[in-house]
């Protein structure tokens, strides 16, 4: 069990039956009054924030959680299938349970599987990710400097901001974690 | 809310924490001054106390190594008291406070208080010297303004501050009528931290006024309505800043209030520190009619400087030791 004083950003806890993440806290009390640890909590499956707050020394359970790498393999009706390679066990995720990490599920692409209670319900991409740049207005030779930028759409359907000499089929190093640009990859 | 700390060898290469530091010293300078033009002594009481407050949500540290077992202050409340009874009718002290398991962005287990007491006077009194001496404060840091940043908007510290009680608050930002609530601590306390503090202060400093008698262990009631105290706090951007009342005088009054507190104690399995004896036999003595203030000075600098963090304007915090 954890307590109001483990409380940390990324905790995992679980409240009836549900796992969330800690975003963040703040531990409060009026001069004469109860101390109490406000928290805004994520819920992992759905990724809907909520604020609870929480008397000091009030008892939490720990989310069990586990993570297991697999591999993305393919879509079939609308649903990812990832496979662990050793023991070729597979599960399958919504897009929905991936949300915006579903725009890094390149085939064949190594991902951390959340599971809870042995089910799964997320993943985790690789900080980085190599796309392709599948449609983005055409550069200007010899602009390799700052400057001005563009948007590009990758072979995943993401949306990233490039700098103006980024071309078409060109394949770019996004982290995962900004959704961003970092930079080109050359092949 | 990154901030960078600095170790004791790393000093010089922290211009702007010494900056912070030497505006500090400016502010607690400015707040002598204030005292001393109006003829109030300045004093020293102990921080190794027999009786560390009473308070039911204030636990002290333990002080191993003094004798009979001792605690550091958690207020210097009642030896102050008893100096009024013994004669000084003006008083102030800047010192180190202690509260056990209080530590988050506006709490830091070791924290400096301002705490003055003035004869013959009543709250009334004590949130004028408030008001005023914050804005003086300020004034004399921020080149006379008396405008502060503020985290949603900029604050006018210029007095008079608004009052609003703690019914009329609950009220307003809670949409809860204080005496269904009651005596529910827990959920007083929690709506209070959830939905009032947060709306408090944030364009003018407001004082919170009239707070339920049960919340008010050393103050006086309001003789026109004895469910509520004659207690104040004031709050600015969000932030408690000080806790003030006029003083119970009625030993006998002020036993009860104890007796009550250490049941309260004694039901949540905490602690029940000892009735400072002397601290009762002043009261027996006679204590002159007058109110006393509170006032964290490191939420001060925080609010004059507008800093995030109480951290932020300590020379040393608990994770710098």
């Amino acid at each position: 069990m954890y307590e109001t004083s483990d409380i940390r950003k990324g905790l995992k806890i679980q409240i009836d039956g549900v796992p969330f993440a800690v975003v963040d806290f703040q531990f409060v009390k009026p001069g004469k009054g109860v101390a109490f640890t406000r928290t805004k909590l994520r819920n992992m499956m759905t990724g809907a924030v909520i604020e609870r707050t929480y008397r000091s020394g009030e008892k939490f359970e720990p989310a069990n959680l586990e993570e297991r790498q697999m591999q993305f393999i393919y879509v079939e009706n609308n649903m990812f299938v990832f496979m662990d390679t050793a023991t070729y066990d597979q599960i399958q995720l919504s897009e929905e349970q991936l949300g915006d990490n579903r725009y890094y599920m390149k085939d064949g692409i190594m991902v951390n599987v959340l599971l809870f209670d042995q089910k799964a319900i997320g993943v985790t991409p690789p900080n980085f990710v190599e796309l392709k740049v599948v449609s983005t207005e055409p550069g200007f030779k010899g602009d390799t400097s700052s400057g001005g930028t563009k948007p590009a759409t990758l072979e995943t359907g993401l949306e990233v901001n490039v700098p103006l000499f980024i071309n078409q089929g060109e394949t770019l190093r996004i982290d995962t974690r900004t959704a961003s640009y970092t930079e080109r990859v050359k092949k | 809310m990154a901030f960078v700390r600095f170790s004791n060898e790393s000093l010089q290469k922290e211009p702007e924490r010494l900056e912070t530091l030497r505006k500090r010293h400016a502010i607690l300078a400015a707040i002598r001054r204030f005292f001393d033009a109006q003829g109030f002594v300045e004093v020293e009481t102990p921080c190794v106390v027999l009786s560390p407050g009473l308070e039911r949500n204030l636990d002290a540290l333990e002080v191993i190594g003094a004798g009979r077992t001792k605690f550091l202050n958690t207020s210097p409340e009642y030896h102050m008291k008893r100096l009024l009874v013994a004669g000084l009718p003006r008083i102030y002290q800047i010192c180190k406070c202690f509260r056990r398991d209080e530590r988050g962005p506006l709490h830091q287990t070791e924290f400096t208080m301002l705490e003055w007491y003035r004869c013959v006077a009543d709250w009334n009194d004590l949130m004028r010297d408030t008001e005023e001496l914050v804005a003086i404060v300020a004034g004399t840091i921020n080149n006379g303004t008396t405008r502060i940043r503020g985290r949603y908007a900029p604050i006018d510290l210029t007095p008079p501050w608004e009052r609003i009680s703690v019914a009329a608050a609950f009220q307003r930002y809670a949409d809860t009528n204080l005496d269904d609530l009651l005596p529910d601590e827990e959920r007083f306390y929690r709506l209070l931290v959830e939905r009032v503090e947060p709306r408090l202060g944030r364009e003018r400093p407001v004082f919170l006024t009239h707070y339920p008698a049960d919340m008010a262990c050393l103050a006086r009631l309001d003789p026109a309505d004895p469910k509520v105290a004659e207690r104040f706090e004031a709050y600015v951007d969000g932030i408690e800043l000080c806790n003030g009342f006029s003083e119970l005088a009625d030993p006998e009054e002020q036993k009860r209030r104890f007796e009550n507190e250490l049941r309260a104690r004694r039901a949540s399995g905490k602690i029940e520190y000892p009735v400072d004896q002397r601290f009762i036999s002043a009261l027996e003595r006679g204590l002159p009619e007058c109110g006393g203030n509170a006032l964290g000075v490191d939420r001060l600098i925080m609010l004059i400087l507008g800093a995030n963090r109480i951290d932020e304007v300590m020379a040393f915090s608990e994770t710098d030791l």
